[in-house]
């Protein structure tokens, strides 16, 4: 049975493409065949999850049909009442197949849940996205169909860009206009063949020329502690992480785009930031505006609103550890997933805190070409060493070395 | 006092810059405004003005200059 990797190869385009035709007509023309673009979804989510990755399929159903119930039957409360702890437990209830999956490998090494498929953390994200978004009073109906349509939306299902809700649908329900379509078409043309570069030239070069090659030679010759290779390691898996996954953002914004979708991008040349707080403004945005938007100015306000500290600045480095740490448990329940959380939570209290003190003494602190490099040049090896962490190498180089 | 003026005290006392200078500049790419800034914004409208804006009703491309923070009160308010 055939089998297709979302863009797993430059093949997997024209195959969209030639399913997409029909679609980008419509829309060419000023409709949005919607019986149409569900059909070709459908078609192609079947045809990443069917043959050897059939398990995943029945997951990835099960998971449908258990989101629905929670998010429809959250609406449906919510409509006549809104208790919090209703609304906590929506939540963890939204999360919980998300944390089944994340927790079985971290106490049965070696096993990964039944309930596991790919995309689920991202989702996971729309979901509970929504049922935060219904207890605010902003969503105000479920609609059975159209719940559906943006939760399998099909260019963002595998790996994001994580879109929300009412922005997806406002695109959803209109057609964009002749002139604006064909810009949109124009702008995928040109990030299909910027991803193809990213992910097939350049992510090819790093991660499977490069990559293990340092590996081998870091394990082999360069010891537990500091040495060459493992510094050659930490650079080219970091451009290897960011020319795959910008590379396949690319690819999920551009495939959005031809269905006449503007799915936000993920990230804005995330290596020339001055500092952390722009880096994450910058790398992987979607994501870490979700985190910005739903956890932290969340755990602000709470906090905040009941006065629980005094100073604004203990309510803010807390809010930054907390969200930076469960991004961290987000990525897997791993001690270097966990430690790279908790390192750029610290990152970002560090950062904020020097911010202020450059803003109090901004006379006396020089501010030109050479302090602006001298800005990236830290923040890059700042993050560049948090990949070499999350990446897990260390990790095999001193627990599980061969 | 008139809401306009009550808003442009709120950013002053937030950004720690007299924003009457700075009606049309974008607050978060100027750095005077970050998500902590806002959640504060938001808690200042409303012990002050008894505006409430939800968390994620605040989008920020909506609110990040002076102008538009205003424009957007006046509108909750009236």
């Amino acid at each position: 049975m055939i089998n297709l990797e979302p863009y797993g190869n430059p093949q997997y385009f024209i195959y969209l493409l030639i399913g997409l035709i029909p679609l980008m007509i419509g829309l060419y023309r000023g409709h949005r065949w919607r019986w149409y673009q569900s059909l070709v979804s459908l078609v192609f989510i079947f045809l990443m999850f069917d043959g050897p990755k059939l398990e995943q399929g029945i997951a990835l159903i099960g998971y449908v049909l258990w989101e629905w119930i929670m998010v429809g039957g959250y609406m449906a409360y919510r409509n006549r009442a809104n208790n919090r702890w209703v609304f906590y437990a929506a939540v963890v209830l939204s999360a919980l197949p998300l944390t089944f999956v994340k927790i079985t490998p971290a106490v049965a090494a070696g096993h990964t849940s039944i309930f596991g498929f790919l995309g689920i953390s991202y989702l996971t994200f729309r979901t509970v996205g929504m049922i935060m978004e219904m207890r605010d009073g902003i969503i105000k109906e479920f609609h059975p169909l159209l719940f559906l349509e943006f939760l399998l939306f099909m260019p963002t299902i595998s790996s994001g860009p994580i879109d929300r809700y009412r922005r997806w649908l406002a695109d959803y329900e209109t057609v964009p206009d002749r002139d604006k379509y064909v810009g949109m078409i124009e702008k995928a043309v040109h990030y299909i063949f910027l991803g193809f570069f990213y992910k097939f030239v350049m992510a090819y070069f790093f991660g499977t020329m490069l990559v293990p090659r340092l590996s081998a030679l870091t394990l082999h010759y360069g010891g537990d502690g500091l040495s060459w290779p493992l510094v050659g390691y930490m650079y080219s898996w970091s451009m290897y992480l960011f020319f795959d996954f910008a590379g396949y953002s690319l690819f999920a914004v551009a495939i959005s785009y031809l269905m006449g979708i503007e799915t936000p991008v993920n990230f804005n040349k995330p290596f020339l930031s001055p500092n952390l707080k722009e880096f994450w403004n910058r790398w992987h945005m979607s994501l870490s505006f979700w985190f910005r938007d739903f956890v932290f100015m969340r755990l602000v306000f709470a906090m905040m609103k009941t006065k629980l500290f005094k100073s604004r600045v203990t309510v803010s480095n807390i809010a930054y550890i907390l969200n930076m740490l469960i991004m961290g448990f987000w990525h897997g329940v791993t001690w270097y997933y966990i430690a790279y959380g908790l390192l750029h939570g610290l990152g970002l209290v560090v950062n904020d805190w020097w911010l202020r003190f450059k803003k109090k003494h901004r006379k006396s602190i020089p501010h030109n070409k050479f302090t602006e490099a001298f800005a990236i040049f830290i923040t890059f090896n700042f993050v560049c060493l948090s990949f070499l962490l999350f990446s897990g190498f260390l990790n095999t180089l001193w627990f599980v070395k061969p | 006092m008139d809401v306009k003026e009550t808003v442009i005290e709120i950013l002053n006392d937030l950004t720690g810059n007299d924003v009457n200078d700075a009606m049309d500049t974008n607050l978060f790419d100027a750095g005077l405004l970050d998500s902590m800034g806002s959640v504060q914004l938001l808690l200042e409208l409303q012990s002050q003005l008894n505006v409430t804006v939800p968390v994620s009703e605040f989008e920020r491309t909506e609110w990040d200059t002076p102008n538009k923070i205003v424009a957007k009160v006046e509108g909750l308010v009236g």
